[in-house]
This record gives structure tokens, C-alpha cells and sequence, in this order.
């Protein structure tokens, strides 16, 4: 069986400066992956190489077993993997509705249709109202996204994410800034709507990668240091010496 | 948090926006197509009516840039020329050779050249959003611009090409001499226009123009080529100003370099932006305004531009939204039936702003009189008052005006703002947010 996520020898460069360097990470299908490390390791920029968003500068990455290192976001996106933001990164002027019907339209064949009235699509629109039933926004449809408060713009966005139907979906902090409260929300939320699907997810609250996550990977200054279960990962004397140790005096 | 959920409207599965009011405003739009020459029936108004007919599918078409797709263009008028000088070109083939093209198709003629020009050009142009779309934008509009004085045989040097549009064949019995033959064809392609240019919102193609317009970063996440839908985006816009270009060249009977040049990319801009661009509708009471101002306040003051160019300032700092944004704000309080309580604030602010804005405009006509050296013998009439533009007291009177009637206004304008805060306040209450 192929993996859903292969990264070969990625080493990314901005000039002379390396913030990736020798990257290599495989995340199972159907897995739910975690990856953790401190401010500035490099999540971020993996995220950004996985989805199109910057170019590898050298080494591979494959979706499914299709290489995919070089294309660009749409092309990646096409062959079945999304991903969220950490900073919120919704159609802020649009309201709800347009935002997943938006995210729906390619997935479902529009592609540039010009000729289609938008509204009379019944594809479109039941999965429309089905995600937006999942991310239990439906009261709040017709409000302009720009004025979601900070809780229901998160939750648009992993709607936005998982609306294109892609088997490979990726959140970077989708809990960030959360309260408690919505923390447990969301957490239950993506848990719902990642089933049967591969999630990779950047977290830094740990009681949300340990209470999600089937394998964690440890990123260090854009290196994996260690990658298992949450037990190996929690057993892992390197794991404990760079990242755990200073969370858990 | 609570309250506002509860108040938000009950989610159906029906279409959204498709009401009475939807459709009464179409018909309102094409029966005021339709009657407006035959209430007003002198010649002059019927070239008013012409001129904004073609102004307001010219801002339609650029509103699909700007509005839609958020691609701010400084040379939209290269689509509009171009469709002009083509369609001149086809008009005198078709008499020359006697085709059988009756002139309401000639429209077509412009329409598919602006749209090949801006398939050619559109590709590389709108690689990029932003300051790069823009000045792309002016440098192709200068380029074009230059050619038509260089390029003598197509474009007819400065004196441009003309042609006849009687000469083609007529069609019912209508030979298009009579202006009013040539209002109703153009009313007929403004009504068309602007419907296909609203289906155009309506399509997948349009939302993702907003979705382009909004966040064309995230855009690109969710499958589409942020390029490919901003390319398709300026090829229609590129289509429908050939439209107006190739219905200006009916017209006037006469195509030449002021079509394509940036004044009118200008003066595109400027309807656009004053009418608003986050209504539909907005470009074509842009549309209307401009046409207006450029005809009547060219014939009342010598500095009419600098009239032209202090509204859109006013209206960039303080309404940034547009006519059809200040029009809009009023709905909640008309659906709350709450309107009623900023009409008194407003009465108040009404006179020392008029007040106000004769003290600006008695300021700038005795300036423009002493700057064209005719101070003197200069008489300034406002409003049928005469005053003579050397008197120190016409100095005094704008200088009271203007001072005076800008602190007392300003003082008002404070009432009318908290006046307009307790009416949306208790519009909101009501559960009428938009």
C-alpha cells in the first residue's frame, strides 16, 4: 500500500541561509499525524513545501504515490490534498455560504464555467449545506465571513479545507487562540470530519496532538528527530531533551 | 452572540436573493430604458440619454476588473478604442461591399474585438494582481494610445476615421438616421449587457472572481489558477467594452486616438468608483452622474474638472463605497421602518452644508476668474446671483461661507452621525442587519 505522504531528502534554502534541511517524513493512509517542535522549527515551512505553496530546493515529495514536489498549489490540491491556515485565511467579504460553495465548485467539476447559473446546481448545493451543517455554521450562512468572531472563522476555515472532499487533509494550528471550550469543540469537530481520512496536523497544544494524533513527528530545526506513537514519542529521551522537557517542568 | 444568531435569517435550501424586490428593480431598470426618451423628447436629451447608455456598459464592463474580480485597470479604454475603430472598419466594409449587416449588429463587431485584444493581452497582464496588473495596465494603454497616431492607415492619425451609419442597410424600416433610433439600439445592448454582465456574477466563474478578489492566495487551495480566472474575468471585460466602444463609434460616426487614450481610462475609473463597486447596479448610476457632470458643469463653470475631481475625492475619503453604498445604508433602516428618525438631523445638516459648499465653490470660481487674468471684468453667477469677482466683498461673503459654514456644518454632522447610530441600533434590534 503506498503512503498518503512521502518526503524524500527535502531540503529547502532561502539564499544561504537552510531552514530544511535533509526532511524526511512518511505518513501512512488513513493515519492521523502530528507534527510538534518549537517555535521556529520549520511546521510551518513543511506545511508550505507539502502544499505548493514554496518549492522544494531539492528532494521529493509524493501524494499517493505521485510525485508532486514542483507543482503548483492547484495542481496539488487536484490530486486530492488540502490544507487550512494558521492565520485565518477565509473570503472575508463573501458570506459563509459563498466561502464553502467556493471551496465545492472545483471538486464538484464547475472548473471555469461560465454558463452555469451557480445557484441552480443541486451538487453544489447539498454539499454546501452538508458542510456547513459539519462545521455547524448553517444559523450563520448568510453573514459576510469578515464578521464570523475569531471561534466560527476558525471553524470556517477547516470547512473551507475539508469541503473540496481531498483525502489528505492539513491543519496548521487550527486550535490556535482558542478558549478551552472551543478547544474541545474543535477538536471534536475535526475528529468527526477527518474520518477516513488522512490528517496531518501542526499543533502546539499538547493535550490536543496527544488526545488526536496515531504518530507524532518531532521537528527541530527543520529536521525530524524522532516520529512514532504518542507512547514512543513520550518514552523518546531526544524528544525530551529538545521540545518536552522545557514544556513539562 | 446570542441574540444576533437567534435573529439571523432561518436557513432554507432555496437560492438566496431571488425576491420580488430582485425582480422589480430590473423592470424598473428596463421600463426607465425604454420610457425615459419618450418623457424627455428633446434632441439634447436624447444624446444625454445615448452618451449614458454608452458610459454605463463601459463601467459595467470595468466594474467586472474592479468590482468582481479586485483588478484596478489604467487602461480599460484600449478595449473600448479598439472595439470603436473596428467596428468603423466593419461599418464601411459592410457599405462598401453591401453586405447584408443591418447596424444593432455592428455592436458585435466591437465586442469580439476588444475581446480578441484583450485575449492576446490579457494572458501576461494579469500574471499578477495588484500594482503589477495596474501599471501593465497603464504601460498598454500608452502603447496602444501612441500607435493610433502612428499607425495612420487603421487608426486615421489625428483627425481618426469616420463613416456613415446610414449607409448600411436598415433594418424595420429604421435607417438609424434620428438620434432616437440610435438611443433605443443603444438601449437595447445596455439592456442586454448588463444582464449577461449580472448572469456573469451569478456563475461559478464569477463567484470564484470574488473569492480571486478576496484572498486570491487561498484561492489556489481550493483548487483554481487564480491567473486563468482573472484572465477570463478581463477578456469579459475586454468583450463588453468593445460593446460600448463599438456603440460610441455609432454614435458619433467617428473613431480616433481620445477613445483608447488614458482620459477615458480615466473617466471610466472615475464613474465606476463614484457609483460604487460593490453594487451591481453602482457603475450605472456612476455612469449616469459622470455623463451628467461632464455635460452640464462644463456648460456653468470653466474649472469644471476641478469640480469633477473634488466629488471624487469626497467621495474616495468619505464614501469610499460609492452612490450605491450610501444608497444601500439606508435599507435596514427603511425595512426597520426607522428611517424616519435621522430625517430631522438631516434637515439640519442640510442648510449650513449647502452653505458650505457655495462658499467652496464662490472661493474656487474667484480664484479661477483672477487665474485667467479676466478678474476685472469677471461677473460670477451662483444661482442667479450675480457677484463680481474683484468686489472685496464677494471675498468676504466666500470667506464666511466657506469658514463659517464648515464649523457650523461640522457641528451637525456630529447630529446626523448620532442620529444614524440609534437608527441602525434600532434597526438591528429589529433584526434587520443589512
Amino acid at each position: 500500500m503506498t503512503n498518503a505522504i512521502e518526503i524524500r531528502a527535502v531540503e529547502k534554502a532561502f539564499g544561504n541561509v537552510r531552514i530544511i534541511q535533509d526532511l524526511n517524513l512518511t505518513v501512512a493512509k488513513g493515519e492521523r499525524h502530528a507534527i510538534i517542535g518549537p517555535n521556529g522549527a520549520g511546521k510551518s515551512t513543511t506545511f508550505n513545501l507539502i502544499s505548493g505553496h514554496i518549492t522544494p530546493t531539492s528532494g521529493d515529495i509524493s501524494l499517493n504515490g505521485e510525485r508532486i514536489s514542483g507543482l503548483r498549489p492547484f495542481e496539488i490540491n487536484r490530486r486530492g490534498l488540502s490544507r487550512s491556515f494558521q492565520v485565518t485565511n477565509v473570503f472575508a467579504k463573501m458570506t459563509v455560504w459563498e466561502n464553502i460553495r467556493c471551496a465545492v465548485l472545483w471538486a464538484t467539476g464547475q472548473r471555469y464555467a461560465f454558463w452555469k447559473n451557480v445557484d441552480n446546481l443541486p451538487e453544489v448545493r447539498r454539499r454546501t449545506a452538508e458542510i456547513l451543517e459539519d462545521i455547524h455554521l448553517t444559523h450563520r450562512r448568510d453573514v459576510p465571513a469578515g464578521l464570523l468572531t475569531y471561534a466560527e472563522q476558525r471553524e470556517l476555515e477547516i470547512g473551507i479545507t475539508i469541503a473540496g472532499g481531498a483525502n489528505v487533509i492539513m491543519l496548521d494550528e487550527p486550535t490556535a487562540g482558542m478558549s478551552n471550550t472551543e478547544t474541545d469543540r474543535a477538536v471534536a469537530l475535526i475528529r468527526r470530519l477527518t474520518e477516513g481520512r488522512t490528517l496531518v496536523i501542526v499543533e502546539h497544544d499538547m493535550s490536543v496532538v496527544f488526545g488526536l494524533a496515531d504518530r507524532i513527528s518531532v521537528l527541530v530545526y527543520g529536521n525530524i528527530i524522532a516520529s512514532g506513537t504518542p507512547e514512543e514519542i513520550r518514552g523518546n529521551p531526544k524528544v525530551k531533551e529538545a521540545y518536552l522537557g522545557e514544556e513539562e517542568h | 452572540m446570542t441574540e444576533l444568531t437567534s435573529r439571523a435569517p432561518t436557513p432554507t435550501d432555496a437560492a438566496p436573493g431571488r425576491n420580488i424586490g430582485f425582480y422589480a428593480a430590473w423592470g424598473i431598470f428596463i421600463l426607465a430604458v425604454i420610457l425615459l426618451p419618450l418623457i424627455f423628447r428633446s434632441g439634447g436629451s436624447h444624446t444625454t440619454f445615448s452618451l449614458i447608455g454608452i458610459a454605463a456598459i463601459f463601467a459595467l464592463s470595468y466594474n467586472i476588473l474592479l468590482g468582481q474580480t479586485g483588478l484596478l485597470s489604467f487602461g480599460h479604454a484600449v478595449y473600448y478604442g479598439l472595439g470603436g475603430f473596428l467596428a468603423i472598419h466593419g461599418m464601411n466594409a459592410i457599405a462598401a461591399h453591401g453586405l447584408p449587416v443591418p447596424l444593432p449588429f455592428v455592436p458585435l463587431i466591437g465586442g469580439f474585438a476588444g475581446l480578441v485584444f484583450a485575449v492576446v493581452i490579457g494572458w501576461v497582464s494579469t500574471q499578477r494582481a495588484g500594482t503589477v496588473f495596474a501599471m501593465i495596465s497603464l504601460g498598454i494603454g500608452e502603447l496602444v494610445a501612441s500607435s493610433s497616431l502612428i499607425l495612420r492607415s487603421f487608426f486615421g492619425g489625428e483627425a481618426g476615421i469616420t463613416t456613415n451609419r446610414t449607409d448600411l442597410p436598415a433594418l424595420f424600416g429604421w435607417n438609424f438616421g434620428p438620434q432616437i433610433q440610435v438611443y433605443y439600439l443603444i438601449g437595447f445592448w445596455l439592456v442586454i449587457s448588463a444582464i449577461a454582465m449580472y448572469a456573469l456574477t451569478r456563475t461559478p466563474l464569477g463567484r470564484m472572481c470574488n473569492a480571486v478578489r478576496d484572498n486570491p492566495e487561498r484561492v489556489q487551495f481550493i483548487g483554481y489558477d487564480p491567473h486563468v480566472i482573472r484572465y477570463l474575468s478581463f477578456c469579459f471585460a475586454g468583450f463588453f467594452a468593445g460593446i460600448a466602444g463599438a456603440l460610441a463609434a455609432i454614435n458619433f460616426e467617428i473613431a480616433n486616438a481620445a477613445y483608447l487614450g488614458a482620459v477615458q481610462s480615466g473617466v471610466v475609473l472615475f464613474a465606476t468608483f463614484i457609483g460604487g463597486v460593490s453594487y451591481f447596479f453602482g457603475p450605472i448610476l456612476g455612469a449616469v452622474v459622470v455623463t451628467m457632470l461632464q455635460l452640464e458643469l462644463s456648460d456653468v463653470t470653466t474649472v469644471w474638472q476641478l469640480y469633477f475631481g473634488i466629488i471624487f475625492i469626497g467621495i474616495a475619503m468619505y464614501a469610499p463605497g460609492g452612490l450605491a453604498s450610501l444608497l444601500m445604508m439606508h435599507r435596514p433602516l427603511i425595512r426597520a421602518g426607522t428611517l424616519s428618525t435621522i430625517l430631522p438631523a438631516d434637515l439640519i445638516a442640510i442648510v449650513p452644508t449647502i452653505l458650505f459648499a457655495c462658499g467652496v465653490i464662490l472661493t474656487i470660481e474667484i480664484l479661477a476668474a483672477y487665474s485667467q487674468g479676466n478678474a476685472g471684468s469677471s461677473t460670477i453667477r451662483l444661482f442667479h446671483i450675480p457677484f463680481e469677482a474683484a468686489n472685496p466683498m464677494t471675498w468676504l461673503v466666500a470667506a464666511v461661507l466657506t469658514i463659517g459654514g464648515f464649523f457650523v456644518a461640522r457641528m451637525t454632522w456630529r447630529g446626523v452621525t448620532a442620529a444614524w447610530d440609534r437608527a441602525m441600533m434600532a434597526a438591528r434590534e429589529r433584526g434587520y442587519h443589512a
